[in-house]
């Protein structure tokens, strides 16, 4: 606040007041919104912090090999594991990115690329935003009524397709926003040389995007791992392994890390119910891996 | 269409004291982006192994007629172009001809210092790879960034990201890229405009190097690089009297008799500095 004076005194220097003011409305304000800041992101923490701690002391609590190595115990059983349950996951995770990364790339190409105002691509956005909201249950219904009950069996390639659907619009979404933020001097550059099309997209598109389209199938993967519902009535459970004798036997019902958290919280065995927290920390640590791994692609961008 | 023509352009005269080969001959009747009009007769014969400047106000169209003659308006949507340019007798803008054929002729560098996302040996091997070199790719490649005058900066770390370099350096790069293929004109779109002062010498002394062996055509903000530069100066200006702003060629000339005698007046205000 500074007071100019209409006649200076002489001899009298009229300073203005730079100093700081501490009980002045407006910093008490400042103050006061910076530590409400604070609370609200410690609180935001909580939930997530809560999770962790809660799964690190009773699912690590039984950590073992056994785990990894054997099939799930049958109720009064002591020990036991879920290895089919973890390799289950790993299938059907592994078909729905096969099925759902070269489809939601090449999609992405067409609508960031070659047609970004055209009609198709309008459509397609729409659809992919409108499919990223899906209820995931929906999807297990939809593959079920398209493959379990074409093949006439529960399966993980069922499973897979069920998965395949929640990931595609991450997948495509993510790599149409990551192909964009390629500088379009870089693609002139490309044309300028005399590349047609295909070659700035496959030269100099996808290279420079790679780390972002990575980083939105990481997060499609994660989320996918993690789904429960649309493996309900697609892959459904089972207690063998997916490789019997030395043979692959895909289409059959298939275990999930999910699906067995599922069934086993509800059991009154106290077996069971320590393996959906061992299940439940091991799924947690999986989602975790990817997602660093994705967080490492995007930190290299450019 | 026909058009007024304006008392002080008299592009027909541009000839007039060329007397080298013209390698690309740049006739721009009508140049529209949508409905708008952007450039205008504007007669440019560029000559081999000379350095041509094209100078003018901002927004006379001087890069929109650059970008002209190897096709690289074609991205702009609502492009449209009414005259002709003739590389060595080819109409580029004949329906037969492949645009991306037309760029591996006459290349380009161009205001922002574009390399791509990858190692230094890589960004020069581009063309090379896209024309499907057989021969000794290491050799070509030290062949262009010696010819571009980076080789003795990067020998040492070709395996490091070209966007890595600092921002002249990313230039020359660029020029390596564009040279290596061998084109037989490289257009410059304000190439040093990005650049500091002692970076832009650099390029102004390459250029000079790269004449020996190709035809250049280069658009510059700066009169004075002109000068440096060229062997031959379009002058470019803007008409606003029918609305728009579209540019057209006033004066297209020696450089040196462009800028001690100037014959029109609004030449003769710009190489005075009234406007810029």
């Amino acid at each position: 606040m500074t007071h100019v004076e209409d006649s200076p005194t002489p001899g009298k220097v009229d300073l203005p007041s730079l100093e700081r003011s501490y009980h002045d409305f407006r910093s008490v304000l400042s103050t006061l919104l910076s530590i409400g800041t604070g609370v609200a992101t410690v609180i935001a923490c909580i939930p997530l912090f809560s999770v962790l701690i809660m799964l690190i002391w009773r699912g690590g609590a039984r950590l073992s090999w056994q785990l990894f190595t054997e099939l799930p115990p049958t109720a009064f059983e002591d020990g036991g594991g879920f290895g089919n349950a973890i390799v289950g996951t790993l299938v059907m995770v592994g078909i729905a990115a096969l099925l759902s990364v070269p489809f939601g790339i090449l999609a992405a190409v067409c609508l960031a690329e070659f047609g970004p105002d055209s009609r198709l691509a309008a459509a397609a956005r729409f659809c992919a935003k409108t499919l990223t909201g899906l209820p995931s249950i929906l999807a297990g219904v939809f593959a079920y009524a398209a493959v379990v009950l074409v093949t006439g069996t529960y399966s993980a390639p069922a499973g897979g397709v069920a998965l395949a659907l929640l990931m595609l619009p991450t997948v495509l979404l993510t790599a149409e926003e990551a192909m964009k933020m390629v500088p379009v001097r870089m693609k002139e550059a490309a044309v300028g040389m005399g590349a047609t099309p295909t070659q700035v997209v496959w030269r100099v598109v996808l290279p420079t995007a790679l780390p972002g389209i990575l980083t939105g199938v990481m997060l499609a993967v994660a989320r996918a791992a993690g789904e429960t519902a649309p493996l309900l009535f697609t892959a459904l459970f089972s207690n063998y392994w997916l490789i019997h004798d030395g043979e692959v036997a895909l289409m059959q019902p298939t275990a999930s890390l999910a699906v067995l958290i599922f069934n086993f919280s509800g059991m009154p065995f106290e077996n069971q119910i320590e393996m959906a927290w061992a299940a439940a920390f091991i799924l947690v640590l999986l989602v975790f891996v990817v997602n660093i791994t994705g967080q490492l692609f995007s930190r290299r961008q450019i | 269409m026909n058009v007024t023509t304006l008392p002080h352009q008299r592009h027909d005269l541009a000839s007039g004291n060329g007397t080298g080969e013209v390698i690309i001959d740049c006739k721009i009747d009508n140049l529209y982006y949508g409905k708008f009009l952007a450039v205008r007769d504007s007669h440019i014969p560029i000559e081999k192994g000379k350095i041509t400047a094209f100078i003018g106000p901002s927004g006379c169209g001087k890069s929109t007629a650059l970008r002209c003659l190897n096709r690289m308006n074609d991205l702009v949507r609502g492009f449209r172009f009414e005259g002709h340019v003739h590389f060595r007798g080819q109409d580029v803008y004949a329906p037969k001809i492949d645009p991306v054929m037309v760029r591996r002729y006459i290349g380009m560098v161009f205001q922002q210092p574009n390399p791509f996302a990858m190692s230094i040996f890589n960004n020069v091997a581009f063309g090379l790879r896209l024309n499907r070199y057989k021969g000794d790719m290491s050799a070509k490649v030290e062949q262009a960034l010696r010819s571009a005058a980076l080789w003795d900066e990067v020998k040492d770390k070709l395996r490091n990201n070209g966007l890595s370099l600092s921002g002249g350096q990313q230039q020359r790069l660029c020029i390596a890229r564009a040279i290596a293929t061998e084109p037989e004109v490289l257009l410059m779109d304000e190439p040093c405009s990005a650049l500091d002062p002692i970076a832009t010498r650099r390029i102004e002394e390459l250029m000079h190097e790269l004449k020996q062996k190709y035809t250049i055509a280069v658009v510059t903000h700066n009169l004075q690089q002109a000068l440096r530069v060229a062997d031959k100066t379009a002058f470019m200006f803007v008409d606003t009297s029918r609305g728009g702003r579209t540019g057209y060629l006033v004066e297209y000339r020696g450089t040196r008799e462009m800028f001690n005698d100037p014959r029109e007046e609004y030449t003769k205000q710009y190489v005075r500095g009234e406007f810029s």
